[in-house]
């Protein structure tokens, strides 16, 4: 399976994101920003970090940079992409998945493990995952998934939340939601459920020795989904 | 020519800077704030010589880029 990582200038998870797909067998490719064309991909990812040190709003430049048309054109024609907390920033920014992230409630920026339960396993990043809960990792100031209530309403008829926050038993409620998320929303999907948009870092839980190992599961779930 | 943008928030997006701005003025002895709202300002300066098309070039601007639709308003302020 095939995939490449974009590199922004400001991006800082790009080389986890590397490290977390060929660990998990993915033939990964970096991509620079300012390149035109992708390389073939089965998956596209758009790393955590601060791309343009977050100037204007966070995402709004990178989602005008010269290799998002390529993005946006391969996830037009259903090719899977995946944004991960900056990456789900530019993915908003560039209209490929509906809401904005604003900034979070508290005004902290929030760096610590959270449980996520996985809202929809009909799409290709979830199908036969075996668990409903995942203990991942978020580091964000801009994390607050914010839309109109006309979105909210076609992204529940949709079913396009792909996993709220929750505790460890999988409850969805107002004390388990860090930074103000309308429905405690950690991310979500296109229409399509080909692009997929997340606060939380599945890269950074591939390793039970330093961190955790949800990610792990979440990847090697991802990759057989794609063969 | 200079135009001026000016971006706030949409009524109903919550702003916690504006919070806590208004409760840092209400601690200083501002009592009579109602709500603070915080937002962008812009000045470009732009070749185009008609305001006209100016103002048109900037409205477009405002709706790609500098302004996010799904939370926020522009006003465009003035061309001079």
């Amino acid at each position: 399976m095939k995939s490449a990582v974009i590199t922004f200038p400001g991006s800082n998870c790009d080389r986890d994101m590397d490290v977390a797909l060929k660990k998990f067998g993915f033939n990964n490719k970096m991509v620079w920003h300012q390149d035109v064309e992708l390389p073939k991909s089965d998956l596209v990812v758009l790393p955590g970090g601060f791309s343009y040190g977050d100037y204007l709003r966070c995402g709004s430049m990178a989602s005008k940079s010269k290799i998002m048309q390529s993005v946006i054109n391969f996830a037009n024609s259903g090719g899977m992409v995946m944004g991960i907390c900056n990456g789900f920033q530019i993915l908003v920014e560039s209209g490929l998945v509906p809401g904005v992230l604003l900034r979070n409630k508290y005004l902290e920026f929030i760096c610590k493990n959270v449980y996520v339960k996985i809202s929809n396993k009909d799409n290709s990043y979830f199908k036969n995952i075996s668990n409903n809960i995942l203990e991942l990792h978020i580091a964000h100031n801009e994390g607050n998934y914010f839309c109109t209530k006309d979105q909210l309403k076609e992204i529940e008829d949709n079913a396009q939340i792909a996993i709220n926050y929750c505790d460890r038993e999988g409850k969805i409620e107002e004390p388990f939601n860090p930074n103000g998320s309308i429905k405690n929303i950690a991310g979500i999907f296109n229409k399509e459920k080909n692009v997929l948009g997340m606060m939380p870092h599945p890269e950074r839980m591939i390793d039970p020795s330093l961190s955790g190992d949800d990610g792990s599961i979440f990847f090697k779930n991802l990759i057989n989904n794609l063969k | 020519m200079k135009i001026s943008v000016i971006i706030t928030l949409k009524k109903d997006v919550l702003d916690p800077q504006g919070k806590v701005i208004h409760q840092a003025l209400d601690g200083m002895g501002f009592n009579d704030v109602n709500e603070v709202r915080q937002g962008k300002y812009f000045e470009i300066d732009t070749k185009e010589t008609n305001p006209k098309k100016a103002k048109d070039k900037v409205e477009e601007m405002c709706k790609k880029l500098l302004a996010n639709l799904v939370i926020e308003n522009y006003k465009i302020i003035d061309a001079q």
